[in-house]
This record gives structure tokens, C-alpha cells and sequence, in this order.
């Protein structure tokens, strides 16, 4: 009997530490399958962030590195300059990439690092437990926004994609969601893409992916769906915002 | 013997680093320790290495961070207010097993404070600086020659006890030139890395971290960082000891005050006082068992360092319990000088303050 689906190669059977209705077991399995397909898993170094991602050796059977909270881009640029031929991951939260990391991953960027991020926002820090993150919505409540997030104390949430966007050193800088299956789709073929970058050697590429935590949004799973389209995609539209199309930046 | 060139410390110790097999660089620029970045931003790509300034210290030590973690041996420098930023890094260093030498050409503070050379951030690279309990290997070159001798040495022990080694230097041992032999003494030892991330082909996939959330995980992991530490107490141990047979006194240093102390024990010789030298070369292992056994006999200890006193207590606790312990410090910005030395040595033997 033929298998028409069945769980990536590049996935383990692992059970997941995620909440039930969070999507970075999906942004995982995106993941897994990409590398399925493009046959990179034994040359991949999957490089985490601090934060609910940080157990990513867990569930990628492939060499991880553990980075100090934000600093991922820097381990990922410290591996991949020792080792130009692999491909390198790192995988970052919102709190990780857009606030104590930001220096890390500007630079990263701007130096055209080959490597790819895989941003998960989710506008709020998941694992410490719902605090107020860089790209938590005006109004939002969080524990440490009570009151809903106000510009004028808290200033506005950060749009990364779009920001990294202006970097010369970016190729590809995209936003995707995980909240339907057309927009699952989508972002497979960003994720696709942003490997294809790295391997032909084009730059940084860097996927951020809109996603849930129906936990700390105080939601239901459906309902955290329902708020990436509603609240998320108003304020951080999706698109492509750079793509290298040839080394023309040589 | 190969002949000697004329070289500034931060120079041969960067020229070690080479020698040493470190084709991979990442630093941002500090006073007094920028010739070693440049040196290298210099020489590194004409041998197929890679020379990366960080946009700060903060991301040069995790650069290091994934550069050891591939296996391949690294190093980056800085002086203090550029160590303190890698402090957090450190940690992860420590705490992952990972293997990078971090230079320190030590400049004066607290804060931005001045350029001239200190030995204030013993502290730092001795008992920690990162969080958690963990310990560097500290190194203390004493002399341009050892500048480049000890960074291979530092490569070395990194690889072998899988830990950061620190080395430390005041900025006076970096920016001064001597003779220096520019080829290792003997041929540089290389380690086998199974551990290293370089890609699952043909294995299992490997792992490189420092977090533990498991019961009893992490203090299984750090009493077995204890282990090693105290492996590295009992084995790597270098100290220089001079005129210690006949002394009734005995100098303690490291780095640029050593070097006074040798013109000092020298003046206070011809005046017929009787003075010897223990130099610790590694401040961590610390010389413990050496200070203990000299001064159960001499009784008289004299510190001095370009501190307000920090090594002195390592000395106080490594030293008989009846050795009067002295202390000169000159905490950056001043130096000691042999007259200086040569007085404290009189008044500690004629039973001064201690």
C-alpha cells in the first residue's frame, strides 16, 4: 500500500511539549518536510533560541547548538563560518529575535550570513509566561501590559520581516501564517525557499511565521486561529518584502 | 634554536594563535588589545582562515560559541569592559563543554576608566564574572615569550579539558616588545573532537547544551564540571619559582609586578636580604600546594599586584596559617616600582603592617 502521508524523515516521533492549539509543532513539521525534500538532513545544525523553542534537538534527529537567549544568529554565524558546506538554522521567538536579540540578528543580516531564521511570532513571550513581547499588539493584554499595550509607554510592535527587509545583506525576507491550510501551504514554500537561498549561496534568508498561544492570549485554540487573521495579519501584513532573484550582489 | 624577533606581546600572542592551529577569529575592538585583531584581520585569510569583527563582544563570544561547537579551534580577545559583555557567554561556554580561548589584556576600571594596565579583573577570570558555578582556565603570560608559548598552551588545555581558557594579560605584557622565539617549543597537540556538531551523516545526531531541567540533572552535570575542575587543579598547575632555597621572604606575583619583583628581589639581595619569587603562570589552577609548602618555612609572604588586592586572597587561603601575609597594590593608572617593593619587603621583614 502506497503512504500519501506519514510523519517527515526529518521528524521525530517525540511527544510534543507544546500546548494544545500552538502552531510551532506545525512551523516543526514545515520545517521537517523541507528538509525531507530539498535532502539536506545530515549536513543541517539546527540552532534554537531561548524560549518555547529551545527543545528543537527533540524533535529534529539532526546536530543542535544551544544559544544563549538571543544570540542565536551569532552561534549560527560562528558555525557556519567554520563550516560553510552545512546548513544552518537558527529558530527564534519573538522575545529572542525582537528584543534581546536584535543587535544579533541585524548584524547577522547585514553581513549577509548565509544562513536561515525561522522567526515564530506569537506577540508575546510563551514560556515565561505571557509577558509583553516587541511585537505584542496596541492593546493586547499581557502580565506585564494589564491595561493593553499603550504606544505611548510601550511604544509599537516591531515588524521584523520588514525591517530586515532594508538589509543589503538579506535575500529573502518574507511573512507567512500558520492559521489555515492555505496559509500552511504557503509557508512551506517560504520555508522551502528561504533552504534554496542558503544552498545556492545567496544571503540571509529569514521566514517570520504569525502563530498562536491560545494559552497566554487567554483564547481558545480555534479562537487563536481566528486572531492571527482578525488582529495579527491587520498590523503585520504578509508578503515578501526582499528576494535576491541572482547574485546580484556581487 | 630558532632565531628571536623583536615583537610586541599582543603580536605573538596572535602569531600563537596561528601556530596554534586557530584559523577562526571573532573579536570587536578594544584599547590595548586591538594589534590582535588587526594582526589577524591581516594574516588570518592568507592562510584560508577567517578573521569576523562582531558588532560587539557580545556577539563575538557567541560567534566563538558556534565555531567551537563545529569542532574547529577559535579565540577571541578583548580588555575588560569588552570581557565583562562576554561574561553571559562564558557561562554558556562553561556550561556546554565547549573548548575557545578569550583573551584579556586587561586595561584599568571600574567602568570606562583608563587604558594603562591593571590586573583588576582577576577576580573576574578567576572566580567566575558569568553566572553559575563554573571555573576558566586562567593563564598569566609574564613575558612577551610567553605570550606566544601560553596561547598555544591555552588551545591546548581548552581542547583537552573541553572548557574556556582565559588568558589573562596586563596591558603593559601586551604592548611592550622583547626577543621573542616565534615557533612552538614542541609540536602543537591536536585533540580528537567526538563531539563536535558537523552534520549526522553516517551517525546519530549530536547535541550541544547547557540546559538541564531534568531531576537531579543539573547537579549531576555540575558536580561533573566539579570533577574536571578538580582534575585541572591536580594536573595543570605551571608556576615560576626563584630563590626560594635560602629566602626568609617571599614575593607573590603575576605578570608585569613579577617582572618588578625579579629587579627588586635583585636590589634586596645586594643588600644582603634574602628574598624569593613564586609566580603563579596559572592563576586557576591556582598554586596552591606551592605557596602552602613555601610558607610554612618563610613565614613572610608579600603580594604585590597592580590591584587594590585580589590574588591575595587566594594567597591567604592557599598559605600556612602562620606566614604573615603582606600586600603592595597599585590599583591602575601608577605602577609599582622595585624601590617601591624593595621597601615593603623591609618593612615586612622588620614585622611591618600587614
Amino acid at each position: 500500500m502506497n503512504a500519501i502521508f506519514k510523519r517527515p524523515d526529518s521528524l521525530t516521533n517525540a511527544p510534543t511539549h507544546f500546548c494544545p492549539g500552538c502552531t510551532h509543532g506545525i512551523a516543526h513539521r514545515l520545517i521537517a518536510e523541507a528538509m525531507d525534500e530539498l535532502g539536506i538532513t545530515d549536513r543541517t545544525i539546527g540552532i534554537p533560541g531561548v524560549g518555547c523553542c529551545v527543545f528543537l534537538y527533540r524533535y529534529f534527529p539532526i546536530d543542535a547548538l544551544e544559544a544563549p537567549h538571543g544570540r542565536a544568529p551569532a552561534c549560527a554565524t560562528g558555525v557556519k563560518r567554520a563550516q560553510p558546506d552545512k546548513v544552518i538554522f537558527a529558530y527564534q521567538g519573538d522575545g529572542d529575535m525582537a528584543a534581546i536579540g536584535t543587535s544579533e540578528i541585524i548584524h547577522a543580516a547585514n553581513r549577509g550570513e548565509n544562513i536561515t531564521v525561522f522567526f515564530v511570532n506569537n506577540a508575546v513571550y510563551g514560556m515565561t509566561g505571557g509577558q509583553m513581547a516587541p511585537t505584542t499588539l496596541l492593546g493586547q493584554h499581557t502580565t506585564t501590559s494589564p491595561f493593553g499595550r499603550d504606544f505611548k509607554s510601550e511604544g509599537y510592535p516591531i515588524r521584523m520581516a520588514e525591517l530586515l527587509a532594508t538589509l543589503e545583506g538579506v535575500a529573502y525576507s518574507t511573512r507567512v501564517a500558520l492559521h489555515s491550510p492555505k496559509h500552511v501551504t504557503q509557508a512551506k514554500k517560504a520555508i522551502v525557499k528561504a533552504f534554496e537561498m542558503q544552498i545556492k549561496e545567496m544571503g540571509f534568508s529569514v521566514v517570520e511565521m504569525l502563530s498562536t498561544c491560545n494559552t497566554n492570549w487567554r483564547v481558545s485554540p480555534l479562537e487563536a486561529l481566528k486572531t492571527i487573521e482578525s488582529e495579527m495579519i491587520p498590523y503585520f501584513p504578509l508578503g515578501v518584502f526582499r528576494e535576491r532573484t541572482g547574485k546580484d550582489f556581487l | 634554536m630558532t632565531e628571536k624577533k623583536l615583537t610586541k606581546g599582543n603580536i605573538a600572542l596572535a602569531e600563537g594563535s596561528i601556530q596554534a592551529g586557530c584559523l577562526l577569529y571573532f573579536g570587536y575592538p578594544i584599547t590595548p588589545q586591538s594589534d590582535i585583531p588587526e594582526y589577524l584581520a591581516q594574516n588570518l585569510p592568507k592562510i584560508g582562515g577567517t578573521f569576523v569583527q562582531a558588532e560587539s563582544e557580545i556577539a563575538s563570544i557567541n560567534m566563538v560559541m558556534g565555531a567551537s561547537a563545529s569542532g574547529r579551534r577559535t579565540m577571541t580577545s578583548s580588555s575588560g569592559p569588552g570581557i565583562s559583555l562576554m561574561q553571559e557567554g562564558l557561562s554558556y561556554l562553561a556550561g556546554s563543554e565547549l573548548p575557545a580561548v578569550i583573551v584579556n589584556i586587561m586595561r584599568c576600571g571600574p567602568g570606562l576608566g583608563g587604558i594603562a594596565p591593571t590586573q583588576g579583573d582577576y577576580n573576574q577570570a578567576v572566580h567566575g564574572g558569568g553566572h553559575g558555578d563554573y571555573r576558566n582556565i586562567v593563564l598569566a603570560p609574564g613575558s612577551v615569550q610567553e605570550m606566544f608559548d601560553l596561547t598555544i598552551k591555552a588551545f591546548e588545555l581548552a581542547d583537552k579539558y573541553r572548557n574556556p581558557t582565559m588568558i589573562i594579560a596586563d596591558a603593559m605584557i601586551g604592548q611592550f616588545q622583547e626577543p621573542c622565539r616565534l615557533t612552538p617549543e614542541k609540536p602543537v597537540e591536536l585533540a580528537e573532537k567526538p563531539w563536535a556538531l558537523t552534520g549526522r551523516k553516517g551517525r546519530d545526531p549530536r547535541l550541544v547544551k547547557s540546559l538541564y531541567l531534568g531531576d537531579y540533572e543539573q547537579e549531576e552535570h555540575n558536580l561533573l564540571l566539579k570533577k574536571k575542575y578538580d582534575e585541572i587543579q591536580d594536573n595543570e598547575v605551571m608556576v615560576e619559582m626563584k630563590n626560594l632555597d635560602d629566602a626568609e621572604l617571599i614575593i607573590v606575583a603575576f605578570g608585569t609586578p613579577s617582572r618588578v619583583a625579579k629587579t627588586a628581589i635583585g636590589l634586596a639581595r645586594e643588600e644582603g636580604l634574602k628574598v624569593g619569587l613564586i609566580r603563579p603562570i596559572t592563576l586557576f589552577p591556582f598554586p596552591v600546594n606551592e605557596i602552602y609548602e613555601h610558607s610554612a618555612r618563610v613565614k613572610n609572604v608579600l603580594v604585590v599586584e597592580m590591584n587594590t588586592g585580589q590574588m591575595v586572597r587566594d594567597v591567604r587561603i592557599a598559605a600556612h596559617k602562620d606566614a604573615a601575609i603582606h600586600f603592595y597594590g597599585r590599583p591602575g593608572g601608577g605602577f609599582p616600582f622595585p624601590d617601591d617593593v624593595l621597601n615593603e619587603i623591609k618593612t615586612a621583614l622588620g614585622g611591618g603592617p600587614r
